[in-house]
Protein backbone atom coordinates (compact mmCIF):
# COMPACT_ATOMS: atom_id res chain seq x y z
CA UNK A 1 0.00 0.00 0.00
CA UNK A 2 2.54 2.48 0.86
CA UNK A 3 4.47 1.77 -2.39
CA UNK A 4 1.26 2.32 -4.33
CA UNK A 5 1.23 6.02 -2.44
CA UNK A 6 4.15 6.58 -3.36
CA UNK A 7 4.47 5.49 -6.92
CA UNK A 8 0.92 7.57 -7.31
CA UNK A 9 2.98 10.45 -5.23
CA UNK A 10 5.75 10.42 -7.64
CA UNK A 11 3.57 10.64 -10.59
CA UNK A 12 1.04 13.62 -9.58
CA UNK A 13 3.63 15.52 -7.96
CA UNK A 14 4.49 17.16 -11.41
CA UNK A 15 0.83 18.13 -12.02
CA UNK A 16 0.80 19.37 -8.21
CA UNK A 17 4.03 21.51 -8.84
CA UNK A 18 2.23 23.05 -12.01
CA UNK A 19 -1.11 23.78 -10.37
CA UNK A 20 0.72 25.33 -7.61
CA UNK A 21 2.39 27.78 -9.93
CA UNK A 22 -0.44 28.81 -11.26
CA UNK A 23 -2.78 29.32 -8.16
CA UNK A 24 -0.01 32.38 -7.40
CA UNK A 25 0.96 32.95 -10.52
CA UNK A 26 -3.16 34.46 -10.75
CA UNK A 27 -3.45 35.64 -6.78
CA UNK A 28 -5.83 37.89 -6.52
CA UNK A 29 -7.94 37.13 -10.21
CA UNK A 30 -11.49 36.51 -9.27
CA UNK A 31 -12.91 33.63 -10.52
CA UNK A 32 -9.40 31.61 -10.81
CA UNK A 33 -10.77 28.89 -8.67
CA UNK A 34 -12.96 27.92 -11.43
CA UNK A 35 -10.70 27.83 -13.92
CA UNK A 36 -8.68 26.28 -11.88
CA UNK A 37 -11.11 23.35 -10.79
CA UNK A 38 -12.40 23.07 -14.76
CA UNK A 39 -8.95 22.44 -15.44
CA UNK A 40 -8.08 19.58 -13.34
CA UNK A 41 -11.51 18.03 -13.74
CA UNK A 42 -10.99 18.36 -17.42
CA UNK A 43 -7.29 16.68 -16.66
CA UNK A 44 -8.86 13.67 -14.36
CA UNK A 45 -11.55 13.41 -16.83
CA UNK A 46 -9.22 13.31 -20.26
CA UNK A 47 -6.67 11.45 -18.42
CA UNK A 48 -9.26 8.46 -17.21
CA UNK A 49 -10.06 8.59 -21.41
CA UNK A 50 -6.61 8.44 -22.46
CA UNK A 51 -5.96 5.44 -20.20
CA UNK A 52 -9.02 3.82 -21.43
CA UNK A 53 -7.60 4.57 -25.06
CA UNK A 54 -4.36 3.75 -24.46
CA UNK A 55 -3.63 1.11 -26.74
CA UNK A 56 -5.78 2.78 -29.74
CA UNK A 57 -3.46 6.40 -28.80
CA UNK A 58 -0.81 4.44 -28.89
CA UNK A 59 -1.43 2.46 -32.18
CA UNK A 60 -1.30 5.71 -34.25
CA UNK A 61 1.91 7.03 -35.70
CA UNK A 62 2.88 3.37 -36.20
CA UNK A 63 2.93 2.41 -32.66
CA UNK A 64 4.33 5.70 -31.18
CA UNK A 65 1.30 7.31 -30.60
CA UNK A 66 1.74 8.05 -27.20
CA UNK A 67 4.91 9.77 -27.72
CA UNK A 68 3.24 12.11 -30.35
CA UNK A 69 -0.28 12.55 -28.53
CA UNK A 70 1.95 13.70 -25.64
CA UNK A 71 4.42 15.91 -27.61
CA UNK A 72 1.09 17.79 -29.14
CA UNK A 73 -0.17 18.48 -25.92
CA UNK A 74 2.70 19.63 -24.18
CA UNK A 75 3.02 21.69 -27.09
CA UNK A 76 -0.39 23.04 -26.40
CA UNK A 77 0.77 23.98 -22.69
CA UNK A 78 3.75 25.41 -23.97
CA UNK A 79 1.81 28.18 -25.93
CA UNK A 80 -0.87 28.78 -23.06
CA UNK A 81 1.82 29.95 -20.96
CA UNK A 82 3.69 31.37 -23.11
CA UNK A 83 0.56 33.41 -24.20
CA UNK A 84 0.11 34.16 -20.22
CA UNK A 85 3.53 35.43 -19.63
CA UNK A 86 3.20 37.73 -22.90
CA UNK A 87 0.14 39.30 -21.47
CA UNK A 88 1.48 39.33 -17.59
CA UNK A 89 3.99 41.48 -19.27
CA UNK A 90 1.68 44.28 -20.06
CA UNK A 91 -0.64 43.96 -17.61
CA UNK A 92 1.19 42.78 -14.74
CA UNK A 93 2.39 45.98 -12.87
CA UNK A 94 -0.62 47.03 -12.83
CA UNK A 95 -1.93 44.14 -11.22
CA UNK A 96 0.65 43.84 -8.44
CA UNK A 97 0.41 47.48 -8.06
CA UNK A 98 -2.85 46.74 -7.16
CA UNK A 99 -2.85 44.25 -5.41
CA UNK A 100 -0.04 46.22 -3.16
CA UNK A 101 -1.67 49.23 -2.54
CA UNK A 102 -5.27 48.77 -2.48
CA UNK A 103 -5.30 44.94 -1.07
CA UNK A 104 -8.48 44.01 -4.01
CA UNK A 105 -8.95 41.91 -6.37
CA UNK A 106 -8.23 43.43 -9.84
CA UNK A 107 -10.73 42.99 -12.30
CA UNK A 108 -9.73 40.05 -14.58
CA UNK A 109 -10.72 42.06 -17.96
CA UNK A 110 -9.31 39.70 -20.74
CA UNK A 111 -6.90 37.36 -17.78
CA UNK A 112 -6.24 34.33 -20.37
CA UNK A 113 -7.39 32.12 -17.34
CA UNK A 114 -8.69 29.72 -20.19
CA UNK A 115 -5.26 29.30 -20.98
CA UNK A 116 -4.06 28.19 -18.15
CA UNK A 117 -7.06 26.03 -16.80
CA UNK A 118 -5.94 24.66 -20.41
CA UNK A 119 -2.12 24.08 -18.87
CA UNK A 120 -3.47 22.56 -15.34
CA UNK A 121 -5.66 20.19 -17.73
CA UNK A 122 -2.37 18.78 -19.92
CA UNK A 123 -0.40 18.29 -16.74
CA UNK A 124 -3.30 16.75 -14.82
CA UNK A 125 -4.04 14.43 -18.13
CA UNK A 126 -0.32 13.47 -18.90
CA UNK A 127 0.73 12.36 -14.99
CA UNK A 128 -3.03 11.10 -14.31
CA UNK A 129 -3.44 8.94 -16.96
CA UNK A 130 -0.57 6.63 -15.65
CA UNK A 131 -1.30 7.03 -12.59
CA UNK A 132 -5.12 5.39 -14.04
CA UNK A 133 -3.36 2.67 -16.07
CA UNK A 134 -1.08 2.23 -12.38
CA UNK A 135 -3.70 1.65 -10.28
CA UNK A 136 -6.18 0.01 -12.70
CA UNK A 137 -3.42 -2.70 -13.23
CA UNK A 138 -3.36 -3.72 -9.84
CA UNK A 139 -6.66 -4.07 -9.49
CA UNK A 140 -6.85 -6.35 -12.51
CA UNK A 141 -4.03 -8.37 -11.32
CA UNK A 142 -5.55 -9.21 -8.49
CA UNK A 143 -9.19 -7.60 -6.96
CA UNK A 144 -8.93 -8.54 -3.42
CA UNK A 145 -6.51 -5.73 -3.82
CA UNK A 146 -8.34 -2.92 -4.79
CA UNK A 147 -9.19 -1.48 -1.48
CA UNK A 148 -5.42 -1.53 -0.70
CA UNK A 149 -5.13 0.23 -4.23
CA UNK A 150 -7.55 2.70 -3.12
CA UNK A 151 -6.13 3.39 0.44
CA UNK A 152 -2.63 3.81 -1.56
CA UNK A 153 -3.98 5.75 -4.19
CA UNK A 154 -5.78 8.05 -1.95
CA UNK A 155 -2.58 8.68 -0.06
CA UNK A 156 -0.51 9.44 -2.47
CA UNK A 157 -3.05 11.91 -3.92
CA UNK A 158 -2.97 13.47 -0.41
CA UNK A 159 0.83 13.75 0.00
CA UNK A 160 0.82 15.24 -3.60
CA UNK A 161 -1.27 18.10 -2.90
CA UNK A 162 0.46 18.50 0.09
CA UNK A 163 3.09 18.95 -1.94
CA UNK A 164 1.50 21.35 -4.05
CA UNK A 165 0.30 23.49 -1.42
CA UNK A 166 3.78 23.48 0.33
CA UNK A 167 5.00 25.36 -2.89
CA UNK A 168 2.15 27.46 -3.12
CA UNK A 169 2.58 28.57 0.57
CA UNK A 170 6.46 29.40 0.11
CA UNK A 171 5.26 31.18 -3.15
CA UNK A 172 3.00 33.44 -1.22
CA UNK A 173 5.33 34.68 1.19
CA UNK A 174 7.33 36.23 -1.86
CA UNK A 175 6.32 39.91 -1.21
CA UNK A 176 3.11 40.99 -3.18
CA UNK A 177 5.04 43.32 -5.31
CA UNK A 178 7.41 40.97 -6.13
CA UNK A 179 4.88 37.55 -6.80
CA UNK A 180 4.09 38.48 -10.40
CA UNK A 181 7.50 38.84 -11.59
CA UNK A 182 8.93 35.32 -9.36
CA UNK A 183 5.69 33.83 -10.85
CA UNK A 184 6.36 34.76 -14.62
CA UNK A 185 10.02 33.48 -14.07
CA UNK A 186 8.55 30.47 -13.10
CA UNK A 187 5.84 29.99 -15.75
CA UNK A 188 8.66 30.54 -18.73
CA UNK A 189 11.36 28.19 -17.10
CA UNK A 190 7.55 26.05 -16.92
CA UNK A 191 6.91 26.37 -20.79
CA UNK A 192 10.90 26.29 -21.43
CA UNK A 193 11.20 22.97 -20.03
CA UNK A 194 7.71 21.72 -21.48
CA UNK A 195 9.19 22.88 -25.00
CA UNK A 196 12.39 20.03 -24.32
CA UNK A 197 9.76 17.29 -23.07
CA UNK A 198 7.97 18.05 -26.10
CA UNK A 199 10.68 18.05 -28.28
CA UNK A 200 12.30 14.76 -26.45
CA UNK A 201 8.89 12.86 -27.20
CA UNK A 202 9.47 13.92 -30.64
CA UNK A 203 12.81 12.69 -30.61
CA UNK A 204 11.73 9.29 -28.82
CA UNK A 205 9.36 8.80 -31.66
CA UNK A 206 12.46 8.99 -33.89
CA UNK A 207 10.40 11.48 -35.67
CA UNK A 208 12.79 14.31 -34.74
CA UNK A 209 16.53 14.43 -35.08
CA UNK A 210 18.57 14.87 -31.50
CA UNK A 211 21.55 16.99 -32.95
CA UNK A 212 23.54 14.63 -30.02
CA UNK A 213 21.91 12.08 -28.56
CA UNK A 214 23.06 13.34 -25.21
CA UNK A 215 24.82 16.35 -24.82
CA UNK A 216 25.84 15.72 -21.38
CA UNK A 217 25.15 13.13 -18.71
CA UNK A 218 24.35 14.46 -15.09
CA UNK A 219 22.87 11.38 -14.49
CA UNK A 220 25.58 10.32 -11.88
CA UNK A 221 24.53 13.47 -10.00
CA UNK A 222 20.74 13.07 -9.91
CA UNK A 223 19.20 10.28 -12.35
CA UNK A 224 15.76 11.26 -13.55
CA UNK A 225 13.98 8.78 -11.44
CA UNK A 226 14.27 10.42 -7.99
CA UNK A 227 11.86 12.89 -6.50
CA UNK A 228 14.64 15.64 -6.44
CA UNK A 229 15.11 14.94 -10.09
CA UNK A 230 10.47 15.01 -10.81
CA UNK A 231 10.67 18.46 -9.05
CA UNK A 232 13.46 20.16 -10.81
CA UNK A 233 11.83 18.51 -14.12
CA UNK A 234 8.94 20.33 -13.58
CA UNK A 235 9.98 23.76 -12.67
CA UNK A 236 13.56 24.39 -14.87
CA UNK A 237 12.92 20.98 -17.15
CA UNK A 238 15.94 19.60 -15.47
CA UNK A 239 16.44 15.98 -17.60
CA UNK A 240 19.73 14.29 -16.86
CA UNK A 241 20.45 13.39 -20.63
CA UNK A 242 19.30 15.91 -22.82
CA UNK A 243 19.58 15.87 -26.24
CA UNK A 244 20.99 18.97 -28.41
CA UNK A 245 17.49 19.63 -29.81
CA UNK A 246 15.78 19.50 -26.43
CA UNK A 247 18.49 22.46 -24.98
CA UNK A 248 17.61 24.04 -28.63
CA UNK A 249 14.26 24.07 -27.87
CA UNK A 250 14.43 25.22 -24.06
CA UNK A 251 16.53 28.31 -25.16
CA UNK A 252 14.43 29.55 -28.21
CA UNK A 253 11.08 29.07 -26.18
CA UNK A 254 13.11 31.36 -23.68
CA UNK A 255 14.24 33.67 -26.30
CA UNK A 256 10.74 34.16 -27.81
CA UNK A 257 8.77 34.88 -24.82
CA UNK A 258 11.39 36.93 -23.65
CA UNK A 259 11.32 38.47 -26.80
CA UNK A 260 7.81 38.67 -27.49
CA UNK A 261 7.45 40.15 -23.85
CA UNK A 262 9.21 43.08 -24.91
CA UNK A 263 7.47 43.79 -27.84
CA UNK A 264 4.27 43.77 -27.17
CA UNK A 265 4.28 44.09 -23.50
CA UNK A 266 5.23 47.71 -23.33
CA UNK A 267 3.00 49.45 -20.60
CA UNK A 268 0.88 51.79 -21.91
CA UNK A 269 2.77 54.35 -23.27
CA UNK A 270 -0.02 57.22 -22.45
CA UNK A 271 0.91 56.56 -18.64
CA UNK A 272 -0.21 54.64 -15.99
CA UNK A 273 -3.38 57.09 -14.61
CA UNK A 274 -4.84 56.64 -17.96
CA UNK A 275 -4.37 52.71 -17.85
CA UNK A 276 -5.83 52.89 -14.52
CA UNK A 277 -8.77 54.63 -15.44
CA UNK A 278 -9.07 52.43 -18.29
CA UNK A 279 -9.25 49.42 -16.77
CA UNK A 280 -12.03 51.06 -14.30
CA UNK A 281 -14.40 51.65 -16.56
CA UNK A 282 -13.80 48.23 -18.15
CA UNK B 1 -4.49 41.65 -30.57
CA UNK B 2 -4.20 38.43 -28.29
CA UNK B 3 -4.29 36.47 -31.67
CA UNK B 4 -1.08 38.27 -33.23
CA UNK B 5 0.19 37.75 -30.14
CA UNK B 6 -0.37 33.77 -30.29
CA UNK B 7 1.03 33.78 -33.60
CA UNK B 8 4.38 34.49 -33.70
CA UNK B 9 5.66 31.90 -31.57
CA UNK B 10 3.43 29.57 -33.49
CA UNK B 11 5.32 30.21 -36.31
CA UNK B 12 9.13 30.04 -34.12
CA UNK B 13 8.13 27.01 -33.45
CA UNK B 14 6.69 25.14 -36.37
CA UNK B 15 10.11 26.60 -38.23
CA UNK B 16 12.55 24.58 -35.44
CA UNK B 17 9.89 21.18 -36.47
CA UNK B 18 10.14 21.66 -39.82
CA UNK B 19 13.61 19.69 -39.55
CA UNK B 20 11.80 16.42 -39.22
CA UNK B 21 13.69 13.49 -40.49
CA UNK B 22 12.80 10.08 -39.50
CA UNK B 23 15.83 7.83 -39.32
CA UNK B 24 14.94 3.86 -40.61
CA UNK B 25 15.58 1.46 -37.94
CA UNK B 26 16.22 -2.20 -38.50
CA UNK B 27 17.47 -2.80 -35.09
CA UNK B 28 14.55 -4.46 -33.45
CA UNK B 29 14.22 -6.47 -30.35
CA UNK B 30 11.80 -8.15 -28.80
CA UNK B 31 10.81 -8.32 -24.34
CA UNK B 32 8.46 -9.70 -22.76
CA UNK B 33 8.01 -9.07 -19.29
CA UNK B 34 6.18 -11.80 -16.85
CA UNK B 35 5.63 -12.50 -13.19
CA UNK B 36 7.51 -9.02 -12.94
CA UNK B 37 10.60 -10.77 -14.68
CA UNK B 38 11.60 -9.40 -18.21
CA UNK B 39 12.94 -12.06 -21.04
CA UNK B 40 15.57 -12.14 -22.43
CA UNK B 41 17.92 -11.47 -19.38
CA UNK B 42 20.08 -9.30 -19.61
CA UNK B 43 19.17 -8.20 -22.88
CA UNK B 44 22.11 -7.68 -25.33
CA UNK B 45 21.73 -4.76 -27.93
CA UNK B 46 24.11 -3.48 -30.32
CA UNK B 47 26.27 -0.62 -28.73
CA UNK B 48 26.21 2.91 -31.25
CA UNK B 49 22.84 2.61 -32.69
CA UNK B 50 19.37 3.29 -32.33
CA UNK B 51 17.56 0.78 -31.27
CA UNK B 52 13.66 -0.79 -31.05
CA UNK B 53 12.16 -2.33 -28.47
CA UNK B 54 9.15 -4.14 -28.48
CA UNK B 55 8.16 -4.86 -24.77
CA UNK B 56 5.44 -8.02 -24.49
CA UNK B 57 3.38 -7.30 -21.38
CA UNK B 58 1.83 -10.91 -20.04
CA UNK B 59 1.33 -9.79 -16.55
CA UNK B 60 -2.23 -8.54 -16.05
CA UNK B 61 -0.32 -5.31 -13.95
CA UNK B 62 1.15 -2.48 -15.88
CA UNK B 63 4.65 -1.90 -16.37
CA UNK B 64 7.03 0.50 -17.48
CA UNK B 65 10.44 0.22 -19.22
CA UNK B 66 12.50 2.69 -16.54
CA UNK B 67 16.30 3.38 -16.51
CA UNK B 68 18.63 5.19 -14.42
CA UNK B 69 21.32 5.25 -17.04
CA UNK B 70 19.55 5.10 -20.49
CA UNK B 71 16.95 7.45 -21.22
CA UNK B 72 13.67 6.22 -23.01
CA UNK B 73 11.01 4.02 -21.67
CA UNK B 74 7.62 3.41 -21.74
CA UNK B 75 4.39 2.48 -20.18
CA UNK B 76 2.69 -0.43 -21.22
CA UNK B 77 -0.79 -1.53 -19.72
CA UNK B 78 -1.41 -5.43 -17.92
CA UNK B 79 -1.60 -7.67 -21.65
CA UNK B 80 -0.43 -5.65 -24.36
CA UNK B 81 2.58 -4.48 -26.58
CA UNK B 82 4.33 -1.33 -27.07
CA UNK B 83 7.54 0.00 -28.61
CA UNK B 84 9.98 2.43 -28.09
CA UNK B 85 13.16 3.55 -28.96
CA UNK B 86 16.30 3.93 -26.92
CA UNK B 87 20.02 4.62 -27.68
CA UNK B 88 22.49 5.04 -29.29
CA UNK B 89 24.51 3.52 -26.31
CA UNK B 90 27.75 3.62 -26.14
CA UNK B 91 29.37 -0.22 -25.37
CA UNK B 92 28.79 -1.54 -21.73
CA UNK B 93 26.27 -2.80 -19.06
CA UNK B 94 23.02 -0.83 -18.21
CA UNK B 95 20.16 -1.25 -15.25
CA UNK B 96 17.18 -1.54 -16.15
CA UNK B 97 13.34 -2.27 -14.49
CA UNK B 98 9.87 -2.06 -15.09
CA UNK B 99 9.16 0.95 -12.50
CA UNK B 100 6.08 -0.47 -10.41
CA UNK B 101 8.14 -3.61 -9.50
CA UNK B 102 11.01 -2.30 -9.43
CA UNK B 103 13.02 -5.19 -6.64
CA UNK B 104 11.19 -8.09 -8.34
CA UNK B 105 12.22 -7.04 -12.21
CA UNK B 106 15.62 -5.22 -12.06
CA UNK B 107 18.05 -6.86 -14.26
CA UNK B 108 20.31 -5.41 -17.17
CA UNK B 109 20.87 -4.78 -20.48
CA UNK B 110 24.38 -5.18 -22.24
CA UNK B 111 25.19 -2.93 -25.69
CA UNK B 112 28.21 -4.34 -27.25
Amino acid sequence: MLSTALIVFREILEAALVISIVLAATKGVPRRSFWICVGSFGGVLGGCLVAVFAEEISEWASGMGQEVFNAAVTLLAVFMLAWHSIWMARHGREMSMRLNMMGQAVSSGQKPLTGLAVVIGVAVLREGSETVLFLYGIVAGDSGQTAQMLTGGLLGIASGAIAGAAIYFGLLRVAMRHLFKVTNGLIILLAAGMASQCVGFLVAADLLPSFGDTLWDSSWLLTDNSILSKVLHTLIGYTSQPAGIQVFAYALTICSIVTLANVFGQPYRDGLTNSRSRDVVA
Amino acid sequence: MQFRITRLPIALVLASCAAMAQSATDNSFELTVQNHKFTPAPLTVPADTKIKITLHNQDQTTAEFTSDDIKGGKLVAGGKTASFFIGPLKAGTYEFYDEYHEDASKTQLIAK
